[in-house]
């Protein structure tokens, strides 16, 4: 039976990461790959990696840096952030990538999301998309969800299916840093409407909420940050619990 | 030991040549006829699209040349599938190395099947000293239906053959680059075949 993913998120900023990481005794808790390594070893099942600061003038960083995680991490990774053409996408793939997440730059032109998928394979398209819940309907945000736009999330999420994409990662702005649960009925809506798999993000704070979003919000992955970074939620203890509940995981 | 990804232009290879270096093997990136053909062991990768591959490999003449491998040659995912008869996807003719057709998941699961499911039924030196049901990843939208030729099965929407083997050559639907150390232990069993 295919299992539910748990997905470590890591901020990068000029090839390394931000945000305290403090889960075990690491001698260098900025460095993307001992810490990828760690999280491959506590049995993580795959890895974003999102350039929270991408420009042109960093992009080679971010590239070395990918190609020291793939160098070394024996488990799936994507990596997100300022991606927003063929010939970036296709570096990073060369670098070692296994996915990459588009986001504003699909929104700005969706025609992207055909073109990666064409060029490179749905399997390694994942488009993500963050949304706000105004007034009772789900909008599209850009720019890390700072700028709301009058895009509808499910036609949007549709389109994006439609265009070829493998996977998506939703993320509710209203949940997100609240650590109070995943947006499951938002999420739960996505899997009904979609074939592809959906990767929840934004809200976890306890280990119910991650066996909620994969039951209530039928979500196929769940990604989280700082419940993993601050030790918070062990990974083992997390898919233990879910197991004990059911929910297919890989232990 | 002389180890050969064939490089014909599809998908993520450097993947498969770290994996093989973290188990101290320089693999070399190939697309040169003669160099295939001299090497002890062949990694025969792919990821994309069925029929553009192929494709790819008319253009190279690869698909004349690797059913006459005599070595041990390894198909990691859609290198797998272009190893059988035929696909689903874009409606080409296959290698037909596996005798297997490649058809496409149906709607009533999710598709590309995306993550970690096990693998059962073991049956090859492939898999020495790996358990039944261990994990692996896969990524794929087709599969090949379980056939003679399967080595290994795994459960999505129904049982297929996520790994075949026939003589000297083996294909893998999932990715032991991707799955941990327990894919590095079929790494290393196909380096010791």
């Amino acid at each position: 039976m295919l299992t539910k993913r748990i997905v470590p998120c890591l901020d990068i900023k000029n090839g390394r990461t931000v945000k305290g990481v403090n889960f075990v005794n690491l001698i260098d808790a900025g460095d993307p790959v001992v810490l990828a390594k760690q999280y491959a070893d506590l049995g993580a099942d795959e890895l974003v990696f999102l350039d929270i600061a991408a420009t042109l003038e960093n992009r080679g960083t971010t590239l070395d840096m990918v190609l020291k995680v793939a160098e070394q991490v024996n488990i799936p990774f994507t990596v997100g952030g300022g991606i927003s053409s063929v010939e970036h996408v296709d570096k990073l793939l060369k670098c070692g990538a296994d996915k990459v997440s588009i986001n504003s730059s699909a929104v700005k032109r969706p025609d992207l999301i055909n073109e990666l998928a064409e060029k490179f394979g749905s399997q390694c398209v994942v488009v993500a998309i963050d949304a706000k819940k105004i007034d009772g309907e789900w909008f599209v945000h850009l720019a890390g969800g700072t700028i709301p736009t009058d895009i509808k999330l499910f036609e949007w999420a549709k389109e994006v299916e439609e265009r070829g994409a493998g996977e998506i990662l939703f993320t509710s702005m209203n949940h997100d840093g609240t650590k109070a649960g995943f947006a499951n009925e938002a999420l739960a809506h996505l899997s009904e409407l979609l074939n592809i798999p959906i990767i929840a993000s934004g809200g976890a704070g306890t280990i119910q909420h991650f066996a909620d979003t994969f039951t209530k919000g039928k979500a196929d992955a769940a990604l989280a940050a700082s419940v993993f970074h601050f030790g918070e939620i062990p990974i083992l203890e997390l898919k233990e619990e879910l197991k004990k509940q059911n929910i297919p995981v890989r232990l | 030991m002389k180890l050969v990804i064939i490089d014909y232009g599809a998908g993520n290879i450097k993947s498969i040549q770290f994996a093989f270096k973290r188990l101290g093997v320089d693999a070399i990136l190939s697309n040169n006829i003669d160099e295939i053909k001299g090497a002890d062991k062949v990694i025969f990768p792919g990821v994309g699209e069925a029929s553009s591959a192929i494709k790819m490999l008319q253009e190279s003449r690869l698909d004349k040349v690797i059913p006459t491998l005599k070595q041990p040659v390894l198909g990691i995912c859609l290198g797998m599938q272009l190893m059988c008869n035929s696909s689903e996807e874009g409606n080409t003719k296959g290698l037909g190395i596996f005798d297997v057709a490649i058809k496409k998941f149906s709607k009533a699961v999710k598709v590309p099947q995306m993550g970690w499911n096990v693998i059962y039924n073991l049956k090859s030196d492939l898999f020495t000293g790996i358990k039944e049901k261990e994990f692996m990843y896969l990524v794929h939208s087709f599969y090949a239906e379980n056939c003679e030729e399967a080595i290994a099965t795994t459960d999505y929407e129904f049982e297929y053959a996520s790994a075949l083997q026939k003589n000297n050559f083996y294909g893998t639907q999932f990715h032991p680059e991707k799955s941990g150390k327990v894919g590095e232990q079929i790494l290393k069993n196909f380096l010791a075949l």
